[in-house]
């Protein structure tokens, strides 16, 4: 029902949501719960495990039972709640967890058996057959218990992820915040006010309270004014503070478009990471349910929720409203609804001592014993006086006092303190560096002390940041405390629920007592109580209270469970915003990369990398035909390879020789300038990680080439040898990958083809095998090398990268005139193999060189990183999987890579393995399969026949071990 | 967590990659194998309390860091360049 005249709506803007189908209208400023109560709709869920009707208990982001599904089709999102989703026009919710109609759920058969179902059931009872619980039990008590549903298709939401910098962030904006904020400004810092609603002013919206004898809202809106004048207060509203983390790193959720029916392309939240030097924790208090006799029907809430939703949305949830509390705070709520002309049946207030703030039946060291109504409360029975009484209530608002929200000066490791004067636990002291918490999450209850523990507060962060103090005059206010005096449990017949999102009652609390879960995170763990959405928000200290009862200890020695982050449900699309699709991997293409997608070639990734698959000719059907013509051609005439994805590092300075000579095996010191020589370089510990080519341009002027993968770790690697190894070397490196195109041109006409384009034709002479230098290719000054990854004779030629798609069209171009044309990885791959070249399939991190066969590169005139590890015992020897060639025998259809080896007369077992396939192509040089891999003492093994298994593709074949080189071993090609 | 880089300043740690601790800066000068690379590449203390360890700037300045930290209370006590470190140690 709706008050003229109260709330912070704006009545004037209309706007229509529906729910369960059913449509609604709310107004401007309504939240999904308050504008469902304004309309009569009590009944909003279905719990967790019993499926009772529930419906709102809060006002705020602790709201365990009004959970709904808003949104349609792939967007749909669960667990919504409603006390915290805006209404916006066309907004579609829905309730969850139910079977059939809100209204009438099948599934609430599950209360009548609530014996059976109390803490730890299902572990007990659904033992065996033990091959039930996965295909039987487990099914159907997930289908019976459990929250809303994903879509399962891909939200097509747009989410964002943001950084703040400020000097001091303030985590909450009611009367704490607001002058912790106004303080720090005016003392020259930098601040960010984080407000998790949607209004500043946090309990000064949801009260009738004066600050300086103006309405409180009004005061609100002076300070606001205020800040906004410093000109240093970045305003967050619709920002929750998630989680504390080190050196002043705070996350915070903001909701950026979920209240409104935005364009597409506005982020639905965006999460912050916000780093501030200092911060205020103004995060106030949450209030404590009671746990009574069946107090979970809809129309049963916080007092404070009622007040709540009265002040700040004009709504009441009632009629004929009634109160149970254990304080004098929830007394305002009869007085501020009576105010409004509501009807207030009666206060059962449990304190005998308790006073009537008005005109309304005060049931002073009364109790509510019971609760009567199937769908929302109709009558509650108390205990008064020794006699029992029904009163007739369709809402009853509870109050068991305040627990400070202190969730986030546990996440780091902090331990709450019991303080018995609020008979609540409190923050300890520092316990996240740099944050202050100050008010009410101090417990500090009265606004005049959160007033001014708001500006002390900002004045140590001032202080801690060395700035001036303001002269700061603390507004007039109600020093009233609240006064509350605790009751954990109201004995009485039925149950009696503490954490109402995991249907968690008060026997099953002292089940786990009785079965001898009597730490606290026992307790948790096999009530569930506290890993609801909710985190124990509402149940945390109620529940602990009634262990602390059944195992006879005080509450401090029972302990407490702590907080970690984030302190709301954060969306996992908000934690990853930006980390998908392209933003997770970013793509780089080459400066051929629209050359080779015009000659129709399939791209493949590299990496990041992006390079084209093979070039198809008009009759090809298959990738084989086209590589199987690309080797040929190649081989024959010439082909044109991009190879820019490679990594390339200039390397200079005086002590550059030196340099290379500790990071590779072998010598680069005696390499002569204009020359060319292959490396391998090795980790600490002795195995392979990478090999290239080096080519010296001048005396103290090397560019290294580096494999695709592993151009980054390396860049990484030579920076750590050089800054942590070697800082006495004179010597610097800068990648260069991309300021270079680099393309190979291959094949017996390479050098044809080459003279066609340089400006100074080259011979054998000017460039022999392994020789480099500076070249001019049609008036741009560029490098080549002779250097082959195919066998073939080949050269690479570089370009600075923006000629680099002229250039690999124009190569492209000349080689079709000589027969030839481009080649993609697949022939690249073929050509390798057939040459017994490695990649990273060889060197995949376990080999040694002597594996590969190269330990006699590890030069014994020189130190260099892996060489004393690579001597280790257990590196080397007959028992070491080696590298070798691998041939089929007889008419076999296919090799696979990832087989493993096995004697041809040996079961293929693991205990029988020999070692294993990394690399298979179809030779059309050779007419036929083959293969490279390692095999226990291989080299020693040529001619030998093996048997080939692979388990995941059924393969099993037999094939001969051979020399990994299969193609023109003495290299008479290369130098040709 | 943020580390504050000598050249760069303070800076989010997701700039930041981890490799272990600063025993890595004392490779042994043995030729071959010996007890002391085996505790160089091997052997690590795991202390509650301060350690120092390397951390590589990849997303900044590329600098290689000493960072002398509290593995019980998170606190960065010191930054060092390593390579100031090493010319220190010699």
């Amino acid at each position: 029902m709706r008050i003229e005249g109260k709330g912070r709506i704006d009545a004037a803007e209309q706007i229509r949501f529906s729910f369960d189908g059913q449509r609604y209208t709310g107004f401007k400023g309504d939240t999904l719960a308050s504008a469902l109560l304004a309309n009569g709709v009590r009944l909003m869920g279905r719990s967790f495990k019993y499926h009772r009707p529930r419906g709102v208990l809060t006002a705020g982001a602790e709201e365990p039972n009004a959970l709904m599904e808003v949104g349609r089709g792939a967007a749909k999102v669960p667990n919504v709640r409603a006390t915290v989703q805006e209404v916006y026009a066309g907004l579609e919710a829905h309730s969850q967890n139910r079977m059939g109609p809100l209204a009438y759920d099948l599934l609430s058969v599950n209360d009548l058996f609530p014996n059976f179902l109390s803490a730890g059931f299902y572990y007990k009872t659904f033992m065996w057959p033990r091959a039930f619980w996965e295909r039987l039990y487990e099914p159907v008590i997930r289908r019976a218990a459990g929250l809303g549903a994903l879509s399962g298709r891909h939200n097509p939401d747009h989410y964002e992820k943001a950084f703040a910098h400020c000097d001091i962030l303030v985590i909450g904006s009611g009367p704490t915040g607001l002058m912790a904020a106004l303080t720090a400004a005016l003392g020259g810092a930098d601040v960010i006010l984080a407000e998790e609603t949607n209004e500043f002013g946090g309990r000064l919206l949801s009260e009738d309270e004066e600050i300086d004898g103006q309405p409180g809202a009004d005061w609100v809106g002076g300070i606001l004014a205020a800040l906004r004048e410093t000109g240093r207060v970045r305003l967050m509203s619709r920002t929750t503070v998630t989680g504390a983390y080190d050196q002043g790193t705070y996350g915070a959720l903001e909701r950026v478009g979920l209240h409104v029916n935005g364009p597409a392309e506005l982020p639905k939240e965006c999460f912050w990471r916000i780093h501030a030097r200092q911060a205020v924790l103004a995060a106030g208090a949450l209030e404590r349910p009671l746990a009574f006799p069946m107090n979970d029907r809809p129309g049963i809430m916080m007092a404070s929720a009622v007040r709540s939703y009265l002040h700040r949305y004009g709504v009441v949830a009632g009629r004929k409203v009634t109160l149970f509390a254990t304080n004098d705070d929830a007394h305002r709520t009869a007085v501020d609804l009576m105010a409004c002309g509501i009807d207030v049946a009666g206060v059962v207030d449990s304190r005998p001592d308790a006073k009537a703030l008005g005109d309304y039946p005060l049931y002073a060291g009364g109790e509510v014993i019971g609760t009567k109504g199937r769908k929302a409360l109709s009558e509650i029975t108390i205990r008064h006086n020794g006699a029992e009484q029904k009163i007739a209530t369709d809402c009853l608002g509870m109050s068991g006092g305040w627990n400070p929200t202190l969730h986030m000066t546990c996440h780091m490791n902090g331990r709450p303190v019991w303080n018995e004067e609020i008979t609540g636990f409190v923050p300890a002291p520092d316990a996240v560096p740099g944050l202050t918490p100050a008010g009410a999450c101090q417990g500090t209850y009265s606004t005049a002390g959160c007033l001014a523990e708001g500006v002390e507060a900002a004045k140590r962060a001032l202080t801690a940041l060395g700035g001036k103090l303001p002269e700061m005059e603390i507004p007039q206010a109600s020093d009233a405390v609240g006064g509350s005096k605790p009751l954990w449990l109201v004995k009485g017949k039925g149950r009696a629920w503490l954490d109402f999102a995991n249907d968690v009652t008060s026997k099953d609390i002292k089940l786990a007592a009785q079965e001898a879960f009597t730490s606290v995170e026992h307790m948790k763990r096999y009530t569930t109580q506290g890993m609801a959405p909710d985190q124990g928000k509402n149940s945390n200290i109620g529940a602990l209270a009634i262990l602390a009862d059944a195992t006879g200890r005080a509450i401090p020695e029972t302990g407490t469970t702590t907080y970690r982050p984030p302190y709301v449900p954060v969306s996992i699309a908000a934690i990853g915003a930006g980390a998908q699709g392209q933003g997770f991997a970013p793509e780089r293409f080459t400066t051929s990369h629209d050359a080779s997608v015009d000659r129709g070639a399939p791209m493949v990734p590299a990496g990041l990398w992006y390079r084209p698959s093979y070039f198809p000719r008009p009759g090809e059907t298959t990738w084989r035909q086209a590589c199987d013509r690309e080797v040929t051609m190649t081989r024959n005439a010439v082909g044109v390879c991009d190879v820019s994805t490679l990594g390339k590092i200039d390397i200079q300075g005086p002590d550059a020789a030196a340099f290379l000579d500790f990071v590779y095996t072998n010598m680069f010191s005696t390499l002569k300038v204009g020359k060319v020589r292959y490396g391998l370089m090795l980790r600490e510990d002795g195995h392979v990680m990478d090999d290239g080519t080096t080519a010296r341009l001048g005396e103290s002027h090397y560019v290294m080439t580096t494999t695709t993968a592993a151009a980054g770790e390396v860049m990484k690697h030579l920076d750590f040898v050089q800054q942590c190894h070697r800082p006495d070397l004179n010597v610097r490196f800068i990648s260069v990958t991309e300021q270079w195109a680099q393309f190979s041109v291959v094949g017996p006409k390479s050098r044809e083809l080459l003279n066609g384009l340089l400006d100074a034709p080259i011979d054998n002479e000017s460039f022999p095998y392994m020789g480099c230098g500076d070249v001019s290719v049609m008036g741009v000054q560029g490098r080549l090398f002779r250097i082959s990854f195919s066998g073939e004779h080949a050269y690479e030629i570089a370009v600075p990268a923006r000629y680099g798609d002229a250039l690999y069209r124009q190569l492209v171009t000349q080689a079709e005139t000589l027969g030839g044309g481009a080649y993609g990885m697949e022939a690249l791959n073929v050509m390798r193999i057939e040459k017994g070249f490695i990649t990273h399939s060889e060197i995949d991190g376990r080999v040694t060189c002597f594996d590969i066969g190269m330990d006699r590169m590890v030069s014994a005139k020189k130190m260099c990183v892996g060489k004393p590890a690579a001597q280790r015992e257990g590196l080397k020897g007959k028992h070491r999987q080696q590298l070798i060639g691998l041939k089929p025998v007889g008419a076999v259809k296919e090799l696979t890579a990832g087989a493993h080896l096995f004697e041809t007369d040996a079961a293929p077992t693991r205990v029988n393995d020999l070692g294993y396939v990394t690399s298979v192509a179809f030779s059309p040089t050779l007419g036929h399969f083959i293969g490279l891999g390692f095999l226990q003492d291989g080299p020693n093994r040529v001619g030998d026949v093996v048997k080939l298994v692979d388990h995941l593709r059924g393969v099993e074949t037999r094939v001969e071990i051979c020399s990994p080189v299969f193609i023109d071993p003495e290299g008479e090609r290369l130098r040709g | 967590m943020r580390i504050k880089c000598p050249l760069c300043g303070d800076r989010d740690q997701r700039e930041f990659t981890y490799m272990g601790h600063e025993t890595y800066l004392d490779r042994p000068a043995d030729e071959g194998w010996s007890p002391a690379w085996d505790t160089y590449l091997h052997l690590r203390d795991n202390p509650a309390g301060v350690t120092r360890d390397l951390w590589y700037h990849g997303a900044g300045c590329t600098s290689w860091l000493l960072v002398e930290r509290d593995t019980t209370t998170h606190d960065i006590l010191r930054v060092d360049l390593a390579r100031d470190a090493k010319r220190g140690r010699g």
